[in-house]
């Protein structure tokens, strides 16, 4: 494996040994943050759920009020008198930063406040039915904008937790792993060394009493 | 300040313009390839796009995904909801996840 490769010393064990503290801690931290980020993830997309239903369904509505309007009205005077728009839409767009996920944050400011006030036309040459499509059009305005933020946050969400989950696989089950067996393997290795030298000592202690004491010769003369 | 833009054929969106929004009619798939490439450039922070339209550029919004702005949003067009909006919604739920576990029930 990949431990052969490591350099059996003191320095490079207190190195890894270092770097697995680093790597396990980093680990718990991703890992909680994953989990975090999930729960809050799950909340969100359930209200994007039930937002969307309710967007579409608005929508769909509103087609069928503006396909009314256009089935009483004269094709050109319902182009002209949806051609300039009194209502205006200004959005500003923060950020709020949710488990280190940049997500946006909407807020809208319409040009007229006054929600009587959003027909673009005179009432005399347009139908009833366009007021209506024009309302409930209005009507979901808020919503669609919240589907957006929501939206929006969600997909930046889904991205992080993916990128999060493959750190904590990675750090799981191959990092650690791998660096635990190269600890192992220096202090085997170390360990080895050690017994090895002792050895040796042993040895020439042994062979430095012989050299002064003679000790195999006099046991031949007391033989 | 952003703006909000809608995108899509004339008939499904032609009613945001009464309500403030920016409407760009598309003929063709290929402007609207080039109208979305422009609207990203300009300050817009939610772009609605119809699903129809939404279904054939989908390479193109795909680039976009990962910006924080602007926030590309399929909306239903005057013919039929295709689902595509759900779709999406489940796409990320099982990119988070791993599988599906809001919308299993259908």
């Amino acid at each position: 494996m990949a431990s052969t490769q490591v350099n059996p010393t003191r320095m490079e064990l207190t190195k890894l040994k270092k770097k697995l503290a680093t790597a396990t801690r980093g680990h718990k931290l991703l890992k909680d943050k994953r989990d975090e980020l999930m729960r809050r993830f799950l909340d969100m997309v359930r209200e994007n759920k039930a937002l969307r239903e309710k967007v579409e369904a608005g929508i769909h509505a509103a087609n069928k009020n503006f396909l009314l309007a256009r089935s009483v009205m004269v094709d050109e005077i319902l182009d002209v008198s949806l051609m300039a728009p009194r209502q205006e839409i200004y959005l500003d767009a923060h950020t709020k930063n949710v488990m280190s996920v940049d997500i946006p944050e909407f807020e809208y400011k319409t040009k007229t406040q006054d929600e009587n006030d959003i027909y673009p036309y005179g009432y005399a040459f347009t139908s009833s039915d366009l007021d209506d499509a024009v309302k409930s059009l209005a009507d979901i305005l808020p919503d669609m904008l919240r589907l957006a933020e929501v939206e929006k946050s969600c997909q930046l969400m889904a991205a992080e937790i993916e990128k999060t989950r493959r750190r904590v696989n990675a750090l799981e089950h191959v990092m650690i792993p791998d660096m635990q067996e190269k600890i192992k393997y220096i202090v085997m290795k170390l360990d080895e060394n050690e017994r090895s030298t002792q050895v040796r000592l042993m040895k020439v202690k042994d062979m430095m009493l012989e050299q002064t004491y003679r000790y195999s010769e006099r046991y031949k003369l007391n033989e | 300040m952003y703006k909000v833009a809608v995108l899509g054929d004339r008939d499904s969106i032609y009613g945001f313009a009464a309500i403030g929004l920016d409407t760009y009619p598309v003929e063709n798939d290929l402007d609207a390839a080039k109208i979305l490439r422009d609207l990203v450039q300009q300050e817009y922070a939610v772009i609605y796009i119809t699903e129809s339209l939404q279904s054939k550029l989908e390479s193109e919004i795909d680039k976009y995904v990962s910006m924080r702005l602007p926030a590309i949003i399929p909306i239903p067009g005057v013919s039929a909801n295709t689902g595509m909006g759900m779709r999406n919604v489940k796409k990320s739920v099982e990119r988070a996840v791993g599988s599906d576990i809001i919308f299993n029930n259908d």
